[in-house]
């Protein structure tokens, strides 16, 4: 049900743009007015966002140590999954935001009813997917570059062409554009056929998936069948960036790159304040990015509160009596209790 | 014991969500499902003593009324508030979790009973709805479809059933792709429902007794003392030798804390042993304390503030009695509060004589623990027994077919996994590792810990035992492992009805009481009988 709303809303998305360019021809507003303003949304929010989380202090190491400790010299230190230097937690945060390396260790319980046996599984599928989906979003993301840059860098080049190595139609057809396509819909698919992922989800867990898979499939449609004009867009695009916006040539793209940028548009604003920003976050997360290291150095927190322990002198108050009776020391007489 | 048997359990689980969502599930809470809450007279004494507690009543969480104060709903939001700017992780781990589930099936909790809401992405769900009503701006228009809700006291009702249903144990931190602790969610639910007087007694009557006796059984000094005797007079039954037994003295280099559970019970005391006849056998410059007679830390489950307070005795005895370092017995969330907040919390109490320890024996410095200056005994043994400084004879544990199990915390919020493997090698023959996916960091609960060690909940921590049984029983049925050690006081008196359940005739002990059992001591006589008084392999006969 949540995922049927998600979809209808994204088609709700899909047509405004439709009306706003096709039936009442606001070419400026939607190529010019709604991108600029959600790219300042976006990244104002983004930054916003990070500062909100930086506000508030770590007050304690509290590192998830996945493997064995630095301890005695001849004792091997799992270095990046229990890092006690900094180096050695650049490490786990390389593997961890490249290779998604937690991920990578999941597992699936299996319980067999009839002989009780409880299994463990390898399930790499979510990290496959999630792969897929983030390098494949990740280079059609950078690709677009070419797009806003004159002259395009040598990388953004490079890319392209490695991209479109296949050489397969015309225009060629881009690997990461069926990356992408593919784990977003895996994604999909596993989140609606998994009960239990199903049972766990929201609103803001298919839109976005539904958002993403709709922004591939027109640019998709964009590139390999409406086969819209590049020079135009790039013409136009430049204009984006330079602020200049005389004289664009608007109406020679075709209103699939209305839709297009209309979603991506859409993308930059929610971005920030929902659950994407786990982009940022995962920069940020305590039990990721500290070393275990607070037996071996002081950290201080902030805002430690002034308490002390229930100090000894109260104790031997209350016991002294009984401990020097037992034979214990009792360090002032007047707690030993004896009579005289 | 569970109503059920093992095979009847398994049976009816079903792993499957019921087709009503979770928000409109009420929380079960018939009797059975929550710990015995903290005594008026308990909670009223931790609040003269400063710690954030309120609300102290007679209550019963089956009733519909929960006598909270008429401004609950202020106190929580505001506490909410509080620890959302005094702590990034909650921030973060309210924001940024994407409902992957790679979570979902890694709780003990929820691989025992099934439950959803012991999935621990939607356990920290039953915080997160609340605080995208409460903090964000898109919970607060769309409600239900983003997940958010308004706190109601059926809400808090759930929480109380599922944060207490949580060990911390954090096995769900490791697989989350952003490191997000669950744990860390229950330990901010917990304070915050503290706040209004929601609390269980299994937690707070141990605080209270460790604040003002020194340990969580409320063992008063010459109590401690005349259990030490009892434990010198059965080791001088078994080895023939009388070890020393030093007890609040001054002067000496070490001081040793353990936790009180070793002091008191089956098998716990046979550690305790363990370790007398080590520092005997060593000779060691060492003394324990009866002030500071707790290593375990029920702060850890309570708040941060008693947290503090209960660790603070350590350093604090430390300096009374002018020792240079400290060192930590087996015990699980004792080490969890050791590495990761010990330093922070307490170290400006720390005094000037306490220096880098140092093993007088065979002269390593252990500078992983330059800062806190406390050593953990599995840490110190394996280094004596690298230099060669131990004798054993590792046939006195050959009746012994031995298992480790990984206590969560200092698996999972230390790393402290292959000194105590080295320790058990080193003085026994027969080893054996349950399967991979439940040791290490990877390890299983014993589902006990958390304030869950109590008997009014025992279906719920047979359930949660399930992984852990499950695993024993493996390695009971592959290479007949009648022993299940551990580092962890708590978890030696869990695991005993979880083994009883699970995986029938496991016994449960403690890594240095094998350790008390292969020392060869000079003087000793011959030894026929373990620590437990059981014969030893070969003198069936003779004991
Ligand atoms: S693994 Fe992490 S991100 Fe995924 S559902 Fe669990 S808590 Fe959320
Ligand atoms: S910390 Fe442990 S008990 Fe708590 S939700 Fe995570 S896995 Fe479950």
């Amino acid at each position: 049900m949540t995922a049927m709303y998600s979809l209808v809303f994204v088609f709700l998305l899909v047509l405004i743009p439709l009306l706003g360019v096709g039936s009442a021809h606001l070419e400026f507003f939607f190529a010019v007015c709604v991108p600029t303003t959600a790219i300042i949304i976006f990244l104002a929010g983004f930054v916003y966002k990070i500062f909100k989380w930086t506000r508030s202090p770590v007050p304690f190491r509290i590192p998830t140590t996945g493997g064995q400790q630095q301890s005695l010299s001849w004792i091997k230190q799992n270095k990046w999954d229990n890092p006690s230097t900094g180096a050695q937690t650049f490490m786990r945060m390389l593997l961890e935001v490249f290779a998604f390396r937690s991920l990578f260790r999941n597992t699936k319980v299996q319980l067999n009813k009839e002989t009780g046996v409880l299994g463990y599984a390898s399930a790499k599928w979510l990290w496959l997917f999630a792969i897929l989906f983030h390098y494949g979003f990740f280079i059609v993301a950078v690709r677009h570059m070419r797009l806003f840059t004159d002259p395009v860098p040598f990388f953004f080049t490079a890319l392209e062409f490695g991209d479109g190595i296949l050489q397969v139609g015309v225009p060629r057809l881009y690997l990461s554009d069926l990356l992408l396509v593919a784990g977003v819909s895996l994604l999909l698919v596993r989140r609606l056929w998994d009960a239990r992922i199903r049972y766990i989800s929201l609103f803001t867990d298919y839109f976005p998936l539904l958002l993403i898979l709709g922004i591939a499939l027109s640019g998709i449609y964009m590139r390999y069948f409406a086969k819209v004009d590049v020079v135009a867009i790039k013409a136009v695009t430049m204009g984006l960036v330079t602020f200049h916006y005389a004289d664009l040539p608007f109406a020679q793209i075709g209103i699939s790159f209305y839709v297009h940028v209309f979603l991506v548009s859409t993308l930059l604003v929610y971005f920030p304040f929902s659950k994407l920003m786990h982009l940022g976050g995962v920069f940020l997360s305590p039990t990721r990015n500290l070393p275990n290291d607070s037996r071996i150095k002081h950290h201080e927190n902030p805002w430690n509160p002034a308490i002390k322990p229930h100090s000894y002198e109260a104790y031997e108050k209350d016991f002294g009596p009984a401990m020097h009776e037992a034979g214990l020391p009792v360090v002032d007489p007047a707690n030993r209790g004896e009579e005289g | 014991m569970a109503k059920m048997k093992p095979e009847e359990l398994i049976k009816g689980l079903d792993y499957n969500p019921p087709s009503t969502s979770w928000m409109d599930l009420k929380a079960d809470t018939s009797a059975g499902n929550w710990a015995y809450p903290g005594k008026p007279e308990i909670v009223k004494y931790l609040i003269g003593e400063g710690l954030p507690l309120a609300n102290p009543r007679e209550w019963v969480p089956s009733d519909e009324d929960w006598k909270l104060p008429p401004n609950w709903r202020d106190i929580i939001h505001q506490g909410f508030h509080e620890r959302l700017e005094k702590y990034r992780s909650l921030k973060l781990f309210m924001d940024v979790c994407v409902r992957c589930g790679a979570c979902a099936d890694k709780c003990h909790y929820f691989i025992g009973s099934g439950d959803p809401k012991n999935m621990p992405v939607l356990r920290a769900e039953l915080m997160r709805s609340i605080y995208r009503k409460d903090f964000t701006l898109a919970g607060k228009i769309l409600t239900k479809l983003t997940g958010s809700r308004v706190m109601e006291e059926d809400v808090l009702k759930e929480w109380f059933i599922y944060f207490y249903q949580c060990t911390e144990c954090r096995r769900c931190s490791l697989f989350c792709p952003y490191g997000i602790d669950t744990a860390e969610v229950t330990m901010m639910a917990r304070e915050l429902m503290h706040l209004v007087g929601l609390n269980i007694n299994w937690i707070l009557e141990p605080v209270a007794n460790c604040n003002r006796t020194g340990n969580h059984l409320g063992i008063q000094p010459q109590a401690f003392k005349d259990i030490m005797d009892f434990m010198v007079d059965d080791i001088e039954e078994v080895t023939g030798v009388r070890v020393k037994a030093p007890l609040n003295e001054p002067g000496h280099e070490i001081l040793f804390i353990t936790p009180s559970g070793d002091a008191f019970a089956d098998p716990g005391i046979f550690t305790f042993m363990g370790y007398l006849i080590l520092f005997h056998y060593l000779d060691l410059d060492y003394t324990w304390s009866t002030y500071a007679s707790e290593g375990g830390n029920f702060g850890l489950f309570t708040s941060s503030e008693t947290m503090k307070k209960l660790n603070a005795k350590m350093y604090a005895e430390a300096n009374r009695l002018g020792c240079k370092w400290i060192l930590g017995g087996e015990c699980g969330h004792m080490w969890r509060v050791i590495n990761q907040y010990m330093d922070t919390m307490n170290g400006e109490i720390q005094g000037p004589q306490m220096t880098t320890p140092v093993n007088p024996i065979t002269g390593t410095v252990f500078k992983n623990a330059a800062a806190t200056k406390m050593v953990h005994i599995t840490e110190f043994t394996a280094d004596l027994i690298k230099h060669g400084k131990l004798k054993f004879d590792k046939s006195r544990n050959d009746h012994r077919r031995i298992t480790f199990h990984d206590s969560c915390n200092p698996a999972r919020g230390m790393g402290l996994l292959d000194e105590p493997r080295e320790v058990i090698k080193a003085c026994a023959n027969h080893f054996f590792e349950m399967p991979s996916n439940t040791i290490r960091e990877m390890t299983y609960c014993c589902a006990g810990g958390s304030g869950l060690n109590t008997d009014e909940i025992m279906d719920i921590r047979l359930r949660g035992g399930m992984p852990r049984g499950k695993a024993l029983a493996h390695v009971q049925e592959k290479h007949d492992v009648n022993t299940l050690s551990c580092v962890c006081a708590i978890d030696r008196a869990t695991l005993i009805p979880l083994s009883n359940y699970w995986a029938p005739g496991v016994q449960v002990s403690g890594v240095h009481e094998l350790v008390g059992n292969a020392l060869i001591l000079e003087g000793e006589h011959e030894r026929t009988m373990d620590l437990r008084q059981e014969p030893l392999k070969g003198f069936e006969d003779e004991v």
